[in-house]
């Protein structure tokens, strides 16, 4: 086997990777944070909310759980255009994150909020309590706390796939290595440092998100 | 006038009828316990009155306050009574302290230092001043049930619903809770309990309803109805026959 290993390259394309880091980080970021508060929405509408509006949110949460996750990038770049909404890459990319974490987050609160005993909204209720008081101050806190591994797992899942905006030619890590890859013609280590660089920032992510968990949720509790 | 006006009030769980046409006044600073078999309609009775349940005819005032659907009404009927539960139910995520501050904050805007001011008086009235930066994991069934009091006394209701308030308890811990509940009947607080301690309900309350089948079955002052029970219903209950 005559294959040698070459990575002299990456100096000269090391601000390629930074540039494209920098974006798969601002996608997640921007992903996360839009995404998990569109799926709390969603999840209190759908478990708590008026009658009217859960209809919409279960056929959101269905369209898009049951859709490749490329094919709903496509959809917002390629076809919202058709309909006079014109966008960048990125913001398709960064919309495409939100709408797809927002749905699955959706039901992951939701099953944390319907696992709330039902003493704690009647305790909130006798309290006198609106019922969405009930849920803002009395349910929401110990329900996030009680999925947050759930939803910390499904943000390192989106994150992962946001390897697929790159099919728009948003500029993240996958399409910087793309780009490098066809420059200096070696593929193997350009993926090789890439999917190092992934790695890292999913282990990385994950420890955030444990370091966000411990800030939210101070000590592990139930409700009993 | 009476504080709680519960008038022929019925309440069916699909085609079973729980309460069956209940009528009953209680005073101010009355002490009424609810006795009765379980199905017999009494748990279901209490959470009528502050609205956890839909009656289906009938009406139940409380305080001038007409239960009726919807937010507003059952606000104001829950701002004049409060309720106590056999699971505590705490919130877990906070404070025995916080626990006591977060309706007056959130329902009432009280300002946070005179939410705080009210949560230490009403934990110092349960005896539980000094647990007040405890989160609820941290204290025993009697310790949490007591914070539960407090909690319903801080919004300043006019009444105290207790939905079988010991029977979640440790034996050796119940009377920590009876004790707090006998100091608040004796401060003149207007209880209506459901309980199966039948010597605090002798020695505490000033009425006792018997409930059999979702109906008023027999009522009367503690003496007669525990001395002399008139209904074989009754007798069989309190293990006569």
């Amino acid at each position: 086997m005559g294959y040698r290993l070459d990575f002299g390259w990456i100096p000269q394309y090391w601000p390629v990777l930074v540039s494209g880091i920098g974006v798969t980080i601002y996608l997640i970021a921007a992903g996360a944070a839009a995404g998990c508060l569109l799926g709390m929405v969603c999840a209190w509408t759908r478990a708590l909310g008026p009658a009217w509006a859960r209809p919409v949110v279960v056929a959101y949460v269905e369209m898009i759980r049951n859709t490749p996750f490329m094919v709903q990038l496509f959809f917002i770049f390629f076809g919202l255009p058709s309909l006079g909404l014109q966008m960048t890459e990125l913001q398709a990319a960064t919309l495409a994150m939100i709408v797809n974490l927002g749905a699955y987050s959706c039901e992951i609160i939701r099953a944390g909020i319907e696992a709330t005993p039902r003493g704690q909204f009647e305790a909130g209720a006798s309290l006198a309590m609106s019922r969405f008081q009930t849920f803002r101050y009395v349910v929401l806190v110990p329900a996030l706390q009680r999925i947050w591994p759930a939803l910390s797992s499904q943000i390192v899942i989106v994150m992962l796939g946001s390897a697929v905006v790159s099919q728009i030619a948003a500029e993240d890590l996958s399409y910087a290595a793309n780009f490098i890859q066809s420059r200096n013609f070696r593929a193997f280590e350009t993926y090789i440092v890439s999917t190092l660089i992934y790695l890292l920032l999913a282990i990385l992510l994950r420890q955030v998100l444990a370091w966000v968990g411990r800030a939210l949720f101070p000590k592990r509790r139930s409700a009993r | 006038m009476s504080l709680i006006r519960i008038t022929e009030v019925r309440k069916r769980f699909g085609d079973n009828e729980v309460l069956k046409g209940i009528t009953l006044d209680v005073e101010p600073g009355e002490v009424v316990a609810i006795i009765g078999k379980s199905g017999s309609g009494k748990s279901t009775l209490l959470r009528c009155i502050n609205g956890l349940e839909a009656i289906d005819e009938g009406s139940i005032m409380v305080a001038g306050a007409q239960l009726l659907p919807g937010e507003a009404a059952l606000k104001a009927l829950r701002l004049k009574i409060g309720m106590i539960f056999q699971a505590f139910n705490l919130f877990p995520h906070l404070t025995a302290g916080r626990n006591v501050m977060l309706a007056q904050m959130v329902v009432k805007k009280t300002p946070e230092p005179e939410a705080e001011a009210m949560a230490r008086r009403m934990l110092d009235r349960v005896g539980l001043a000094h647990k007040f930066d405890a989160h609820p994991d941290e204290l025993s069934g009697g310790q949490q049930q007591r914070v539960a009091i407090a909690r319903a006394l801080a919004m300043e209701p006019m009444g105290l619903l207790c939905d079988e308030i010991t029977s979640a308890l440790d034996p050796e811990l119940v009377n920590e809770v009876l004790a707090v509940v006998r100091e608040l009947a004796a401060d003149g607080m207007t209880l209506m309990m459901v309980t199966h301690e039948m010597r605090f309900a002798r020695d505490v309350c000033s009425r006792v309803v018997f409930m059999h089948e979702g109906r008023v079955h027999e009522i009367g002052l503690p003496d007669m109805v525990f001395a002399k029970p008139s209904t074989p219903e009754l007798k069989q209950f309190l293990g006569m026959l």
